[in-house]
């Protein structure tokens, strides 16, 4: 298999302003790649809610986006806070976020169920007080 | 129902977007950036009573086509570029968001939940 097309962007923690930034980057590589819009929409989504996840979160991160000739991986990796029980979290309502975070338009706790829900494939590995690497897979 | 239309019903001003001849199929009212992330459909308008950035990056993530800004809140400059940018129509209305709404769906134009694709 040839090698992937791979971006590495920097998700910083501190700008809720700029957080979607690599979101927006990568559907604009897609777009160029002229692969078809309704995998671009579930590839942005799914790189989207985990990027503001990262901001939000866990203080900002980096986010790898991997394409090869049959799928699209997009790993986010943080040194933020960890998950402890993963499970709830991936929970439809479950949400940790703070008031303020909320009347940013965020905090419903559907990131992760939609995430899994755009993807073929996700795995979270976290670990408490260590830092969580989320990768999830598109197939085109 | 044309975006023109949507203006017309909720007195809105255009901010952004010349085609106002364009169709839109759906529409999505929530100030929850995840809920709208949850229901995609193509075609779409957004009716929203937050603004800041992470909206029209919504937007652009979702390839909905219009953003409505409801009880007359407006985006800033760099927000309305960003926006046409992408080939955003931004409307904003002195409606409240149940208004703003009814008004949409009483002239026919259905929810996310409602169009099959
Ligand atoms: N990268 C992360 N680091 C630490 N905790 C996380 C991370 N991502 C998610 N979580 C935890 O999982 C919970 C659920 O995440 P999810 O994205 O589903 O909801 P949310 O971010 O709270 O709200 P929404 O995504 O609807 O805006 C979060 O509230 C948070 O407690
Ligand atoms: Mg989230």
């Amino acid at each position: 298999m040839s090698e992937p097309l791979k971006f590495t962007y920097p998700v910083d923690g501190d700008n809720f302003t700029s957080a979607g930034q690599a979101s927006v980057q990568v559907k604009k590589v897609l777009r160029r790649l002229g692969l078809d819009p309704e995998t671009i929409r579930r590839v942005s989504i799914a790189m989207y809610e985990g990027e503001i996840n990262m901001v939000i979160h866990a203080g900002g991160g980096e986010a790898e986006v991997l394409i090869y000739e049959d799928n699209v991986q997009i790993i986010l990796r943080d040194k933020g806070p960890g998950i402890a029980d993963i499970e709830q979290a991936m929970q439809e309502g479950f949400s940790t976020a703070p008031d303020n975070i909320r009347s940013l338009g965020f905090g419903a706790g559907m990131g992760l169920p939609n995430m899994k829900r755009y993807t073929d494939d996700m795995r979270i590995e976290s670990e408490v007080g260590v830092g969580t690497t989320i990768t999830m897979r598109v197939d085109l | 129902m044309k975006i023109s239309e949507i203006r017309d019903l909720l007195d809105a001003e255009v901010l952004c977007g010349d085609d106002l001849e364009r169709d839109i199929l759906s529409a999505c009212g929530s100030d929850m950036m995840s809920d709208v992330l949850a229901y995609v459909k193509n075609q779409a308008v957004l009716l929203t009573g937050l603004v800041n950035p992470q909206v029209i990056r919504t937007a652009v993530m979702m390839d909905m086509i219009c953003i409505v800004f409801v009880r007359s809140k407006q985006p800033s400059a760099q927000m309305i570029e960003f926006a046409e940018e992408n080939g955003l129509t931004v409307l904003t209305t002195s409606r409240r968001m149940y208004e703003a709404c009814g008004k949409l769906y009483a002239a026919g134009l259905k929810g996310n939940g409602e169009v099959n694709e």
